[in-house]
């Protein structure tokens, strides 16, 4: 029997991003759905139900906060836990990130590769 | 002008803030100060001049045209101290959008070294690590340097965000002691801890405070000369927590003590034997602590070493 893959979205502008993540996880043996802005981001979410969602803060067309605030507003994918994952560090940024459903709240500056891993096999272990 | 912008112009507290200023150097403040002296010579001068001169009306004439003139000195500096002030917080959050937008291309070339280096996408030969390993630890300075600025930048137009919880200090000071212990023996250098008795945990941000001792200990850390001792004394002084970093290094020169605190500052001593570094730690240490309502100093001796100490209220 064939165990299907875990789903993880990742909604980031940035394709220097998109490939060294999308590399990480795939080894990791997770697949990959990618959205370049906020919009697409959340159709995304909701026609394929990821196990998990890796969300930019400052993206085009919709921002980060919008794509949550339509996550969290969705049945059907107002459970996905969501990991922010972004250059913003302001404590307002942060608070109103968790305010509206974010499960935790990176720094990319602040994190590893290795690290973000790391917290995204514990999540979806 | 609507009522809220003139409420908030009134508002001398925010207004300091807004700047990042201490009240002494706050534009309204300075302005509401410079009034109530106008005032005074007012009050004075009548009373001088009614001594003097018999005619009322010359008296009256005399204050009104002296007024006249000292108020619009008085607004001519305020006006021109403002102007400055929102300048130097404008320059300050430019540099912060700035550095924010730098962080972004640094943080992909720090993830996209970080697989070369495993050797996550094929083995990497000894001299091509040799060069990523370059690569690495620069992008590490960059992203140091930007984040200094970005924390410059948020003390200077007062947006650093605090946040207050009572912890233990002592175990803050062990736990950093623990963690610059191999870069200390590296260094050939001994760490003693002395701790007064009753300390009690105090109520601060337990971040900012780690962040300021340890770069306090740090630079003891690197600014030794060979072999070296530190010693740090962590006591209860009155309502007050006081720990106190001491080396033997190479100290500050006399003449460039008064400039230790300013933003990219060092000392002409280090610069000779210390090319890395921005310049940026001990303004740092020295706005956080402030914005703690903690004080910090120093005494210091070239070529016999630094005490840095700061206290912070334990409530």
């Amino acid at each position: 029997m064939q165990i299907s893959k875990k789903k993880i979205l990742f909604i980031e502008d940035e394709s220097a991003l998109q490939m060294t993540f999308g590399n990480m996880l795939t080894k990791e043996g997770y697949e990959m759905i990618k959205a370049m802005d906020g919009k697409t981001g959340l159709e995304l979410a909701k026609e394929k139900h990821p196990d998990l969602i890796l969300l930019d803060l400052i993206l085009p067309k919709m921002d980060g906060f919008g794509v949550l605030k339509g996550l969290k507003e969705n049945e059907e994918t107002k459970e996905i836990p969501v990991i922010i994952l972004t250059n913003l560090e302001n404590t307002g940024d942060v608070q109103r990130a968790l305010e509206l459903g974010a499960m935790t709240y990176l720094t990319k500056a602040n994190y590893t590769l290795s690290e973000i891993s790391k917290k995204i096999e514990k999540i979806l272990a | 002008m609507d009522s809220k912008k003139i409420c908030e112009q009134l508002n001398i507290k925010k207004q300091c803030q807004k700047y990042g200023l201490t009240l002494w150097q706050c534009p309204q403040f300075l302005f509401l100060v410079m009034g109530i002296i106008i005032m005074v010579i007012i009050v004075v001068s009548y009373l001088m001049a009614i001594q003097r001169i018999e005619d009322p009306q010359i008296v009256i004439l005399m204050i009104i045209v002296s007024t006249l003139i000292l108020v619009i000195i008085d607004y001519i500096i305020v006006h021109s101290f403002e102007r400055l002030a929102e300048s130097t917080r404008m320059k300050m959050e430019f540099i912060g959008i700035v550095s924010h937008q730098l962080r972004s291309p640094v943080t992909n070339l720090k993830y996209a070294l970080e697989p070369l280096m495993s050797g996550e996408l094929g083995e990497t030969q000894k001299k091509q690590l040799d060069y990523l390993t370059v690569l690495k630890q620069n992008v590490d300075r960059i992203q140091e340097l930007i984040d200094d600025i970005l924390v410059v930048s948020r003390i200077q137009t007062g947006v650093l965000s605090l946040k207050k919880a009572s912890f233990s200090i002592v175990e803050l000071v062990e736990k950093t002691i623990v963690e610059v212990k191999p870069l200390s023996l590296a260094s050939n250098i001994t760490i003693n801890f002395r701790k007064g008795k009753n300390i009690p945990n105090i109520i601060s941000d337990s971040f900012w405070v780690e962040q300021a001792f340890r770069n306090l200990v740090d630079n003891a850390i690197r600014y030794q000369k060979g072999k070296g001792i530190i010693d740090i004394l962590l006591e209860k002084r009155g309502q007050n927590i006081y720990l106190e970093v001491k080396d033997s290094g190479v100290g500050i020169p006399k003449a460039d003590q008064k400039y230790i605190f300013q933003k990219f500052f060092r000392a002409k001593n280090v610069l000779k034997s210390q090319t890395s570094g921005t310049g940026l730690g001990l303004f740092i240490v020295k706005g956080v602590i402030e914005k703690l309502e903690g004080k910090i100093n120093f005494s210091s001796e070239e070529n016999k070493g630094s005490t840095f100490w700061f206290k912070l209220p334990i409530k």
